[in-house]
């Protein structure tokens, strides 16, 4: 295979992958990884260097549309990325110590629980339960835009979203994912913010948190140009594509197509890893 | 919250967004050059994948890969790319601690320093 193939190849699986990504919100890097390592067979740490990069891309590019918006809460945000960047250097030092097999066995297993909850994310409304606190203290609780007016929200459970924030930051950090999914567990359900400024909020985070575990990628060479040019272009276009179709499009059919797919990667995933194959 | 907070919030969002869409077509840009050139001039491939060797210092140090771009190398063009894209978050975090600072909110000029701090420690602490 010459490099235009190669790179093509690695391109439109890449493009696909950020386009499912999107739709689903679990974010182009749980494709991008198990592509790479199970269909190329790219060295793990290669693969996980150029999705963490693709990461950023797609989360930059799509915070930006999101903020105008005025749901993401900034303080929130910006308070809980102290635990997500600890974490992703946490991680993102672990993997020098951790054998391929291992990583391969963890990304499995947060691939099922991802694909678990892609289905079961209910949009309920989150109770209030009044000022707490902390979360006062902070200057948290705040107001987003519902039916015409500003509602206004009161935050809890700071000690508990931060402590699954730093878990997010290390799964991003050892993994190449954004780890939404954990991000938007920690809001949604331990500090009570409802669902629309949970989730954006969360992907506005998980921008810095890719960040934080990309320069040490960076640095210990983990970024390979000719390997992460078509991954980065492929997911920040195929992410575009897919936010734009989510826009318009029920997404319903195609969720349960993806958290299937991402099942089988996930048992081949544990699978080859279990078996020594990485 | 009161109502003048909210609003310098919005602001500061609005300014975000913009910075946060710079920093990645900016990226994009350099990427797509550096990629095309890459394939120009490499048709055969450079690197077996299967086995991780990691990069040359040229390629992961931000010394190497300024020297590498400027040469018109084109994985040095990829990587400034790359490290253009690493560098937006943390430039949008550098622009909350102002951002903070312009309100008064100290409590969040630290946090944000934090995180920062954190950010600058991942891209230059190994060297």
């Amino acid at each position: 295979m010459n490099s235009l193939e190669f790179t093509s190849l690695i391109a439109a699986g890449s493009l696909l992958g950020g386009f499912l990504g999107a739709l689903t919100g679990l974010g182009g890097g749980v494709v991008v990884v198990p592509m790479l390592t199970l269909i190329f067979h790219v060295d793990i740490h290669y693969a996980i260097g150029a999705a963490l990069v693709s990461v950023i891309a797609t989360s930059s590019g799509a915070a930006a549309a999101y903020v105008r918006e005025g749901y993401s809460n900034i303080r929130v945000g910006m308070f809980l990325e102290i635990a997500t960047t600890l974490g992703a250097l946490t991680g993102a030092a672990l993997v020098l110590h951790l054998h391929a097999s291992v990583i391969a066995v963890i990304f499995g297993a947060v691939l099922i629980y991802s694909a678990y909850a892609s289905l079961h994310h209910s949009q309920h409304a989150t109770q209030d339960l009044g000022p707490d606190k902390i979360a006062t203290w902070l200057h948290m609780d705040s107001t987003y835009p519902a039916a015409g007016k500003l509602e206004s929200y009161h935050v809890r459970g700071v000690p508990a979203g931060f402590a699954l924030m730093f878990v997010a930051g290390v799964l991003s950090g050892l993994l190449g994912i954004g780890s939404g999914a954990v991000k938007v567990l920690a809001m949604d359900r331990a500090m009570k913010l409802p669902f629309k400024v949970s989730t954006t909020t969360s992907n506005f985070m998980i921008g810095v948190t890719a960040a934080a575990g990309a320069g040490i990628y960076l640095s210990r060479g983990y970024i390979d140009p000719g390997l992460a040019m078509p991954v980065m272009l492929g997911v920040l276009v195929g992410s575009l594509a897919g936010a734009r179709v989510l826009a318009v499009a029920q997404a319903r059919v195609l969720r349960i197509l993806f958290a299937t797919v991402i099942g089988a990667l996930a048992i081949e995933m544990i699978y080859s890893g279990l078996a020594g194959k990485f | 919250m009161t109502g003048p907070t909210e609003q310098a919030d919005k602001k500061i969002d609005e300014w975000m967004g913009l910075l946060l869409r710079a920093g990645v077509v900016l990226a994009a840009t350099l990427v797509l050059t550096g990629g095309a050139l890459y394939l120009v001039r490499h048709p055969a491939p450079l690197i077996n994948y299967r086995v991780f060797q990691g990069e040359p210092p040229d390629f992961r140090t931000i010394h190497g890969i300024a020297t590498e771009a400027k040469a018109f190398s084109a994985r040095g063009l990829i990587q400034l790319g790359l490290l253009i894209l690493i560098a937006t978050p943390v430039a949008r975090v550098a622009f909350s601690v102002f951002a903070f600072t312009y309100e008064r909110d100290w409590k969040y000029v630290c946090f944000t320093l934090v995180v920062l701090g954190l950010l600058i420690y991942s891209l230059f602490g190994q060297t």
